[in-house]
């Protein structure tokens, strides 16, 4: 079944005119995504073609909304403009917002989040992360619904729930699974930022609940509590095997490791207090990345 | 990005935030007049103190010998003849590492009468993600070490940033300092004024240790900023062009200058083993497997989504421009990334540096057979990874011979 999107889910892509926005609108079309919209402030009225697939843009995402009954969005706009497109996806209604764009200052996403408050309507997963990815029944998973930017083909439909901060790990994981015949019902990264719409713990929550989700692997790496809060509530409450991998042993304290919330504070967010988390909530522990997939399976 | 503290407290004033009466001087010839400024308000002291972005300068020394990078003098002679032991020389703090940092700047400041100290920074508490407003009585120290052994001396207030600081929220944080009569007053002031700097200038954290009762030439007791750290949110920097201006590049490393130029994201470590990677998760990933098998990263370098030849090049030279560097682990998970792209990049910049020392190839995804194609058929020494593991044993390995 899969949790957030479906294969038939109908998505509109905020910013799809842009070079970036305009070549994963394209990947999303190839992997049979139903991409039903594109949201330009003033190019209103244009087209985005792909092969056969005439996507119409319209200025804004209630416009979008309301002659394409999207649902859900992929914001790939600027980060100056990226906090005003997220909260224009939600003031439209949208069950799904996945906000793609990587540097977005704090306190912008601060004022989103405060604002999504109590908003029960509009999930927001990111800002900088690369999607989700619920794969189909096609060659290669084509069929499936692809928000974001990850490869398409390294997936296979399954069952199997992937939640990660990084994007490549994540395609590691997924990658090791589908080599070795496992397929993923749901495959989400929530981002690096230290400000987010969605939580480890949120989609561990959505998992645990989904009846076609069997088993979940978990990645995540230095900075914040987010893995130690999820492993609390894991330890208590999931029914699923769930194996895990923490990045960032080695950082330095005090560095930002190319996402803006993998650092070191104040002796705060180590990858060591994380692993021991996990150790403690009986979650299986890859050592190194290359063991993600085949240490769930040993639980399973 | 960092600023200096005689920066942060030019901001800090900016916002009403009382901060003691001193001048930057970035040369010798500028001490002098600074000094006799000073002295001439009617400072008795005039403290000299070294800039750099680490704290424990006070404690520091120079590798000359000299000792201390903050001083206390009493007289305009003897701040000059202290400035002169400290301007363009190396200051070794217990945060600086063994190399140290040159001061190029110093801020001379009128010294303070200093009564009580006080610890207070804002900074964003992650969980709830909203601003905190963190302070305790206890200034001048450590205060990682005061939220382990004296947490309840630590007062913790929570900003709606629906609402922005309210009055009654500084004067909560006044009271729990202990500040009274037109001391609490002074400290609601400042306390709204710091926590707006944080604000307006999207600050990660704004460090004042220690804030401190200070007592005036007439007797008069103020509350004044002694000593603010100010850290900046690179992803809002486009919008503080005069904050941007204030990026010091002698306090970066070169190496890490260079690779900004070529959008490579790239971090110094100090080991021998070097990484190559697409990704800021799996490059983490990669130094940590790197020490797993017994090697010593070198760097954190994450490509990025389209590592062009010319990026690649680029980083291959800004790696092997580290003299501790024996080996390179390349290490790319080619999601849209072609592998062949990659493998081409990496041959071109192997034979543009002459590579002479051992390096490990691990491609994955997108096209990756005709990338480890062009590997093994490119005529240069090139070992193939055939997971991350293996790939970091190889390296490993091969850098122990």
């Amino acid at each position: 079944m899969s949790i957030l999107v479906k294969s038939n889910t109908k998505v509109l892509v905020q910013g799809i005119t842009g070079s970036f926005g305009a070549k994963h609108a394209q990947l999303s079309i190839d992997y049979g995504t139903a991409i039903v919209a594109g949201v330009t402030p003033g190019k209103g009225g244009q087209f985005f073609e792909h092969g056969v697939k005439k996507v119409p843009i319209y200025d804004t995402v209630a416009e979008a909304v309301k002659q394409s009954g999207a649902t859900a969005s992929a914001v790939f706009v600027p980060p100056p403009f990226a906090a005003d497109a997220i909260l224009e996806g939600a003031d439209a209604g949208l069950d799904l917002v996945v906000a793609i764009t990587e540097g977005i200052p704090v306190r912008d996403m601060v004022r989103v989040k405060r604002a999504l408050q109590g908003n029960t309507k509009t999930r927001l997963i990111g800002p900088n992360c690369p999607g989700i990815v619920t794969p189909g029944e096609g060659k290669d998973s084509h069929g499936g619904c692809r928000i974001g930017i990850a490869p398409g083909y390294i997936h296979k439909k399954g069952n199997i729930g992937v939640v990660s901060r990084s994007g490549t790990l994540t395609y590691e994981a997924v990658w090791q699974l589908t080599s070795r015949g496992v397929g993923q019902s749901t495959c989400v990264g929530i981002g690096g930022d230290p400000v987010n719409g969605t939580s480890h713990l949120d989609v561990i929550k959505l998992f645990n609940a989904d009846p076609e989700t069997t088993g979940i692997i978990m990645i995540g790496e230095i900075g914040g509590s987010a893995e130690e809060e999820a492993a609390e509530w894991i330890k208590q409450h999931c029914k699923k095997p769930v194996a895990g991998f923490i990045a960032g042993a080695t950082a330095p304290p005090g560095r930002r490791m190319g996402h803006a919330g993998a650092i070191v504070s104040g002796g705060k967010g180590t990858a060591a207090a994380k692993i021991a988390a996990f150790k403690d909530a009986g979650i299986g522990i890859a050592v190194t990345p290359s063991e993600m997939a085949d240490t769930l399976l040993k639980m399973m | 990005m960092n600023i200096h503290e005689y920066q942060a407290k030019q901001l800090l004033a900016q916002y009403g935030v009382n901060v003691p009466y001193e001048i930057p001087a970035k040369s010798l010839a500028e001490v002098h007049p600074a000094a006799e400024k000073i002295a001439a308000s009617g400072s008795a002291k005039i403290v000299v103190k070294s800039q750099i972005h680490a704290g424990g300068r006070g404690k520091g020394t120079f590798k000359s010998g000299f000792q201390g990078g903050v001083k206390v003098t009493s007289s305009v002679d003897e701040a000059v003849s202290v400035a002169e032991q400290m301007l363009g020389q190396t200051l070794v703090t217990k945060q600086t590492g063994a190399d140290g940092r040159r001061v190029q700047t110093l801020l001379l400041a009128a010294g303070a009468k200093i009564k009580k100290e006080f610890y207070l920074a804002v900074l964003l508490n992650r969980e709830t993600s909203r601003p905190l407003i963190m302070a305790s009585t206890e200034g001048g120290m450590d205060i990682e070490e005061v939220a382990e052994k004296h947490p309840e001396k630590i007062c913790k207030e929570t900003i709606d940033p629906a609402v922005g600081i309210m009055p009654y929220q500084a004067r909560k944080v006044a009271a729990a300092l202990g500040l009274k009569g037109d001391l609490f007053n002074a400290g609601v002031k400042l306390i709204t004024g710091v926590y707006n700097t944080w604000w307006e200038c999207d600050a990660s954290m704004v460090e004042l240790n220690p804030l401190a009762i200070v007592e005036l030439a007439d007797g008069k007791e103020t509350v004044m900023a002694l000593d603010a750290k100010i850290s900046l949110d690179d992803n809002a920097l486009y919008r503080h062009k005069n904050i941007m201006e204030m990026r010091d590049l002698n306090e970066e490393a070169p190496l890490e200058i260079e690779a900004s130029k070529f959008n490579l994201n790239y971090i110094k470590l100090d080991g021998s083993i070097a990484c190559l990677v697409n990704g800021a998760g799996l490059a983490m990933a990669t130094m940590d497997i790197i020490q797993h098998f017994g090697g010593n990263p070198a760097n954190f370098l994450d490509v990025g989504g389209g590592a062009s030849k010319e990026q690649v090049t680029a980083a291959f030279k800004i790696i092997l421009s580290d003299p501790n560097v024996k080996g390179i682990m390349v290490n790319i998970f080619g999601g849209i990334m072609d592998c062949n792209v990659i493998a081409t990049g990496i041959v071109a910049a192997v034979k543009e540096t002459h590579l002479n020392i051992p390096l490990v190839v691990r491609l994955e995804g997108n096209n990756v057979a005709a990338g480890k194609k062009t590997l093994a058929e490119s005529g240069v020494a090139i070992i193939n990874g055939d997971s991350m593991a293996d790939a970091a044993q190889k390296i490993v390995k091969a850098v122990a011979r």
